[in-house]
């Protein structure tokens, strides 16, 4: 099959990262195989974008680590990279906007790469992907670039997420609209029914359920970040859970404590605040 | 103040390939053993079994302790031992644990000195134990009929002691109660919980390797690159 009839994929995953676990790897590696098996897409590149610190979760470390620790953890990776610009927003993103932010980045790449010239914006973090897309270009002609068309950016996620939808004030109508319309969600989950029982329950999600991608996690992988702190505030050993590089660092930096989980305890989540005042205003 | 029970953990196994699971094993029985404040676990064993064991889909145990070793390559306390996969014939569990705790028996520091008499030669060195490490999984197999002999569940609970990992789906406890032996030497017999459940089956690596599907995070990194190097569960097990 030609490789231009494909819908090229970026993955970008939002969240904590608080830390990031061999589970949230495993997300974008069952993902990309799901993706890749169905013969329509071919996926080029996933993105970690860590929350920024005003998100205010309890336990929330600081960005600063939390983004050395993913990196860390994809330095052996061929396709998946960390990106920054979410972590160092002033304020809290909306994911709606931190899709945006990406897809438009891709455009914008896509269009320099028709003119021919170097993409290197960031030449620490882009080179990898920037040196796939020119190899790229090089062996197709100019028109069929323009064929295959921009990368698309998705959204990949745990089941978590996609019930997340249904918690009162988390989210805004529109956004979900925007999330699941205009850029499409790959959700992967161990309970594929109750996930599909949700898209059903929702007129929403319904009507943009082609663009809701579900993906079998058959193997139980519960290492919840949660988890992790927990063993950690207990002592306990946290090795092949997380990538050795990321364990280090933790034991280094003494990160997680029962202080550090006390962070927040009190402070209304980001999301929460921003509705309550829309509503007010 | 009561010294600790040094205990060196020994698991027997396919490690068809080695996963992260496997690993933990280990860590989750040390962290188990040390809370009890009885235990200093001081070393790991893997002991990846014979190739006459005959099981479906066995790769060459030359291969499967290469595996261990890589795996094992950033451990500072466990280490692969590939006596049990030269013997001529596949060896019964107890056999093994038998060949370990002599091993370690004749490994034990002996302190000699012209000035014997200063030192506090009173309080010898604790006789390190060696305890079989295992799955839940494993405990069940006790109730097979004609898989294991009596006697030799009995030798490894009364003379070695067994910690057992749980793993979702099955009822350790049920399996003690369900066993005159087990229950009789249910105190040598350490149950610790994972609180973090992680079903990685090599079996399920085994399939994913076959379809060309990632097992990237499931297991380390210098496994996966050996698998692929030397080909390894490319196509449906062989018999």
């Amino acid at each position: 099959m030609e490789n231009s009839e494909k819908t090229e994929v970026v993955l970008l995953a939002c969240g904590s990262f608080n830390p990031i676990t061999n589970m949230h790897l495993r997300l974008f590696e069952l993902a990309k195989d799901y993706m890749n098996g169905t013969g329509k897409y071919e996926v080029i590149k996933g993105i970690i974008s860590p929350v920024g610190d005003a998100y205010k979760k309890k336990g929330l470390i600081s960005a600063h680590h939390r983004v050395i620790m993913a990196e860390l953890a994809t330095k052996n990776s061929k396709w998946l990279e960390v990106d920054t610009w979410e972590s160092l927003q002033q304020d809290w993103i909306e994911t709606a906007t931190v899709l945006r932010h990406h897809q438009e980045k891709l455009e914008a790449s896509s269009c320099d790469h028709q003119q021919n010239s170097p993409v290197l914006e960031r030449p620490g973090r882009k080179r990898k992907w920037a040196e796939q897309r020119q190899d790229f270009s090089q062996k197709k002609s100019l028109e069929q670039t323009k064929t295959k068309g921009v990368p698309k950016v998705k959204l990949l996620c745990g089941a978590d997420f996609l019930e997340s939808f249904g918690v009162p004030n988390l989210w805004k109508g529109e956004d979900i609209t925007k999330i699941v319309g205009d850029y499409g969600l790959i959700c992967v989950t161990r309970a594929g029914n109750d996930a599909q029982k949700f898209i059903y329950e929702s007129d929403v999600l319904w009507k943009h359920q082609n663009n809701i991608h579900l993906v079998n996690e058959w193997i139980t992988n519960d290492i919840s970040s949660t988890k992790i702190r927990r063993a950690l505030r207990r002592g306990q050993s946290i090795r092949y859970l997380v990538p050795d590089l990321v364990q280090e660092y933790i034991e280094k930096h003494s990160l997680y404590s029962s202080e550090s989980e006390e962070r927040n305890v009190g402070v209304i989540l980001a999301p929460l605040q921003r509705k309550t005042a829309e509503a007010d205003t | 103040m009561k010294s600790r029970i040094p205990v060196v953990l020994l698991a027997c196994g396919s490690f068809n390939p080695i996963t992260n699971m496997h690993l933990r094993l280990f860590e989750v029985a040390r962290d188990h053993l040390h809370q009890t404040g009885r235990y200093q676990v001081i070393g790991g064993i893997i002991s990846p079994v014979n190739d006459n064991y005959g099981k479906k889909g066995l790769v060459a145990a030359r291969h499967r302790v290469a595996m261990a070793r890589l795996a094992l390559q950033t451990s500072d306390w466990i280490q692969v031992d590939s006596w049990e996969s030269e013997q001529v014939q596949w060896t019964e569990t107890v056999k093994v644990l038998r060949h370990h705790h002599s091993e370690l028996l004749r490994s034990l520091p002996w302190k000699e000195g012209p000035d014997q008499g200063k030192v506090d030669s009173a309080a010898p060195a604790a006789v390190p134990e060696l305890k079989l490490l295992c799955g839940a999984d494993v405990l069940k197999t006790f109730q097979t009929p004609n898989l294991w002999k009596d006697t030799h569940i009995q030798e490894i609970v009364e003379k070695f002691g067994l910690v057992c990992v749980d793993r979702a789906g099955h009822d350790p406890k049920g399996y003690i109660l369900g066993s005159p032996i087990l229950q009789r030497y249910q105190d040598n017999i350490h149950l610790a919980r994972e609180p973090v459940q992680n079903e990685i089956s090599a079996t399920y690596i085994r399939w994913a390797l076959g379809q060309g599907q990632s097992v990237k995070y499931l297991l380390p990194d210098a496994v996966i690159a050996y698998i692929k190097e030397h080909d390894l569960y490319a196509s449906p097990g062989e018999e």
